[in-house]
């Protein structure tokens, strides 16, 4: 009798919790498209920025967080993808509708191209296989001249939608958000799903999983080449966002940024994946003001500060993350909530 | 050469012309496995049928193989010779995953839950089989994959939740239960596929004795409700001749008698075996 | 000269290169078999003991030996606090989650050593004579020549300590068999520590060797993934093998250098570490692990 009442009215209550939920997105909806009209540009631009590093960090959370496959190469598959449309549109002239998901196919493809050996197997094969991707892919973007114009790297024409250039901060914002939105209801939804229940099932114990009929290889492969699709998309939007790609940008520094955005966030959660994105993308910023303002004190040399600057504070993000909370913000946000719901 | 007539093939043409009533009434045939690790024998000539809707039980002492015996049916050793037949058909050579689309599940005697998932994701995870959404189809959030998980979450609480009164912590994470609401879990993953052969490695392992008559009552509430064939490993014996309808006996890799529990219980060989001495009765050993 | 004579002459020089390679892979395995932990910060670590060379040598002017002293001194500080920090409240975590922190520290020390010293190449005092030697007809680098030397002696000396001193039976006894080697009095923690000591001197001796042959900049230690990049690919089991990844990749890294760009020369650790994982995807590793059902 008890078990039933709790259920009922467990129900009644999903379902008003269900519309107030639906009210939320409605309202962040809104807010996301009206934030152009009242917000700086300056911030418009950090938004953007944001919109494409939570689509990567989705990619990366879907591999490590939720399928316990770490790579340490997602940079190298972003910048896949960002040359993919660099390429296809300097040499054969496609729109973005075109480059956009041609460039999340060619990062899975390569992604699964580097992945596959070393999916097959346990262990630490995969690390040093993505390892083997940030530093190979990122010499052939350098010595591939001909095609990549090596450290010069090449222009990217502006978007266009019917005929309108997105070519200023706002006008490529909205489709950041777009992509943003249907992205992170896709990874929500394969998480939720038979496939998603699959990934964790696999990180947590494989033997295990292939009693319960899933077969663990393709799992794996469809997980790795599911990321590196993200981060294909993420690449994609880059390029278009900063209009060019050069190989610098894809270094092991940015492979770190994501994996910083993972743990930080908290490995296996979708909102764990946006908060240690926006978390990261904020924080170079802070350190930028910040060592502006102590940089003027110490006269340090800012250039050269800046970058290890970040490294020691990614470094030290990983660490005591995993040290002290390895669910991430995402359990903090989760604390915090209960606490104040009580 | 008449090399066609091999005696392995010999053999196996034998086992196929069973009388037909035998493989009627057989849901798992497990005959006659050799299992070796580098020269250590495991199991010789190992044989154990399961009969359709009954409760099977392979019990011995520590090191008589019986684990090894399990995995050797869940397909993760490979025996040097021997055959597993699932329902009329020879999986002897099939990858356990692919055991598990043919309706074999099984628990595991270290409870093997998925960490960081809730009791229901785990006994989701249980139907795997039985589901068919890819990626695009669950991503896009298709109509088949909608059905499917309303379909599944239906069918748990109608039929799993309930029996297995796990109803008030589904929502839990699994590594925040106490360790016979673990072991029900577990039950419930294995059961959710509806299998044609349910494998339990030792059920109450650890357990009270109020969790034992909890779990007993269990297994074979599931065999009443769902006519589940059941093949257990167990060291408990008041369990096993409480709610077995045929026991086999091993002893360092090898059977040394089967039969109900009543002609088990009465074996002397068992009896010697299982307490090196022939005095107590077995009933006690556990 | 003969193509043949060239292609010895670069497998002498490349072999003579990977001396200093073996030491740091010999300070990748000492962890790895107390531990199991996989050291992501090994190149680190060697490029920090060379700054600190740096510092004591040079900007304080204590000149090379005592520079040196000062230099593995501060090296085991930093692996103790870094062992004692980071590593060991990760004991019994997932060793994912542990390379994860290895990397983690590897980056904090490249931005600290960045910041600190700045992105530029530094100049250490000359500690190896530039003189050539002759091996027959094939002409060494002096730096080389000397550094490949005190790398194998260092090896030797390392090595015959392991095998021979308590703290080396310790050691083999935690590699074995870490609970057992616990129930028969021997503390497995400090065992774990003891092998961070060891990789600080290896990587210590390393990273100055390196920073005299080539230069000191706070990439000096990226080279050290991909020693632990071949290590982990030639398997993990015998100190032996590992060493021999080492001379690998300096040969490997010579003879790109002789029949491709440069720039190749980056790569090619790891163009191996995949053909690797082609040809013979399984086994390398030694035994496959089981998980217990």
């Amino acid at each position: 009798m008890m078990a039933v009442t709790a259920e009922a009215s467990h129900a009644r209550t999903g379902a008003r919790v269900d519309a107030g939920r639906w009210i939320r997105i409605g309202l962040l909806i809104a807010a996301l498209l009206a934030l152009p009209l009242v917000a700086p540009r300056y911030w418009i631009y950090f938004a953007g920025l944001l919109g494409i590093n939570i689509i990567a960090t989705h990619g990366l959370n879907i591999m490590m967080g939720y399928t316990g496959l770490l790579s340490l190469g997602h940079a190298a598959f972003v910048g896949v993808g960002a040359y993919t449309v660099a390429i296809l549109q300097t040499y054969f002239g496609m729109p973005f509708w075109i480059t956009v998901p041609l460039a999340g196919v060619s990062a899975a493809v390569i992604g699964v191209a580097f992945g596959l050996p070393s999916l097959r197997i346990r262990g630490l094969y995969l690390v040093i296989a993505t390892l083997a991707a940030q530093f190979i892919l990122q010499f052939v973007f350098v010595q591939w001249q001909s095609v990549t114009n090596g450290d010069v790297g090449l222009p990217v024409r502006p978007a266009t939608v019917f005929g309108y250039a997105l070519n200023n901060e706002t006008r490529i914002y909205y489709l950041i958000v777009a992509a943003v939105i249907v992205m992170t209801v896709f990874a929500r939804n394969v998480i939720r799903s038979r496939v998603g229940r699959a990934f964790m099932a696999i990180r947590e114990r494989d033997l295990t999983a292939q009693v319960l009929g899933v077969e663990i290889v393709s799992y794996k492969l469809m997980a790795f080449a599911l990321g590196s699709f993200y981060a294909g998309i993420a690449g994609a939007l880059l390029a278009y966002f900063n209009q060019f790609v050069n190989p610098e940008q894809f270094g092991l520094l940015l492979s770190v940024f994501f994996l910083s955005a993972v743990i930080v966030g908290g490995m296996g959660s979708i909102l764990g994946a946006i908060l240690g994105a926006a978390f990261m993308t904020l924080l170079p910023e802070l350190l930028r003001e910040g060592s502006l303002l102590f940089g003027s004190v110490f006269s340090l040399d800012l250039g050269t500060v800046l970058t290890p600057l970040r490294e020691t504070i990614f470094g030290l993000l990983i660490v005591s993350f995993l040290l002290l909370e390895p669910r991430g913000l995402a359990q903090l946000w989760k604390r915090a909530r209960q606490k104040f719901s009580r | 050469m008449t090399g066609t007539d091999s005696p392995d093939k010999g053999g196996r043409h034998d086992i196929r012309r069973l009388p037909a009533s035998a493989a009627r009434i057989l849901m798992l045939q497990v005959d006659d496995i050799q299992l070796a690790f580098g020269g250590v024998k495991a199991l010789s000539g190992v044989s154990v049928h399961a009969e359709k809707g009954k409760i099977t039980s392979v019990i011995g002492p520590n090191g008589a193989g019986k684990t090894s015996l399990f995995n050797v049916i869940s397909g993760f050793y490979t025996p040097q010779a021997g055959r597993v037949t699932l329902d009329g058909e020879d999986i002897s050579v099939m990858k356990p995953h692919a055991r598990a689309y043919r309706g074999m599940s099984r628990t595991f005697q270290n409870i093997a839950l998925f960490h960081g998932m809730s009791v229901l994701d785990n006994i989701k995870l249980g139907a795997h089989t039985n589901l068919k959404s890819g990626i695009l189809s669950a991503g896009f959030g298709l109509p088949l994959t909608r059905r499917e998980e309303r379909e599944l979450d239906r069918d748990i609480q109608r039929d799993i939740v309930g029996l297995l009164e796990l109803d008030h912590v589904q929502h839990h994470y699994v590594e925040d239960l106490a360790y016979g609401l673990q072991k029900r879990v577990e039950l419930a993953r294995a059961l959710v596929m509806k299998p044609k052969i349910l494998l339990l490695d030792e059920p109450v392992a650890g357990m009270n004795s109020e969790e034992k008559r909890e779990m007993s009552r269990f297994v074979l509430g599931v065999r009443k409700d769902w006519n589940t064939t059941v093949l257990l490993i167990e060291h408990d014996m008041s369990m096993v001749m409480s709610i077995s309808d045929h026991v086999v006996v091993l002893s360092f890799g090898k059977p040394i008698a089967s039969g109900n529990p009543d002609q088990v219980r009465a074996n002397p060989d068992v009896i010697k075996a299982y307490l090196g001495t022939a005095d107590e009765p077995v009933q006690n050993a556990a | 000269m003969s193509p043949l004579q060239q292609f010895i002459e670069y497998s002498i020089v490349g072999i003579a290169a990977g001396g200093i390679y073996a030491l740091i892979a010999l300070g990748i395995i000492v962890i790895f078999k107390s531990s199991r932990t996989f050291n992501f910060a090994m190149g680190e670590m060697m490029m920090l003991s060379a700054y600190f060379f740096y510092a004591a040598a040079v900007t304080l002017a204590l000149g090379p030996v005592l520079g040196m002293v000062v230099a593995l001194i501060g090296s085991i500080a930093v692996a103790l606090l870094i062992e004692r920090v980071a590593i060991r409240p990760m004991l019994g975590r997932p060793f994912i989650a542990v390379v994860m922190v290895t990397f983690g520290i590897g980056s904090i020390i490249r931005g600290i050593v960045g910041m600190v010293w700045g992105p530029n190449d530094l100049q250490i005092p000359a500690i190896l004579s530039r003189s050539p030697i002759m091996l027959g007809h094939v002409f060494v680098p002096g730096k080389t020549a000397r550094a490949f030397a005190i790398a194998v002696v260092i090896v030797v000396a390392l090595i015959a300590y392991l095998r021979y001193s308590r703290a080396g039976v310790a050691l083999r006894a935690a590699a074995a068999d870490a609970v057992t080697a616990y129930s028969m009095g021997i503390d497995v923690r400090r065992v774990i520590a003891f092998t961070w000591v060891i990789a600080a001197v290896t990587g210590c001796i390393s990273g100055v060797l390196m920073a005299n042959v080539n230069t000191l900049t706070p990439h000096l230690g990226m080279v050290a993934l991909n020693v632990l990049a071949v290590v982990i690919l030639g398997g993990m089991a015998s100190i032996g093998g590992v060493l021999v990844s080492g001379f690998v990749i300096g040969w490997l890294e010579a003879i790109t250098g002789l029949y491709l760009p440069t720039e190749f020369r980056e790569i090619t650790p790891y163009v191996l570490a995949l053909i690797v994982l082609l040809v013979r995807p399984n086994g390398l590793f030694g035994s496959k692990e089981v998980e217990r059902i």
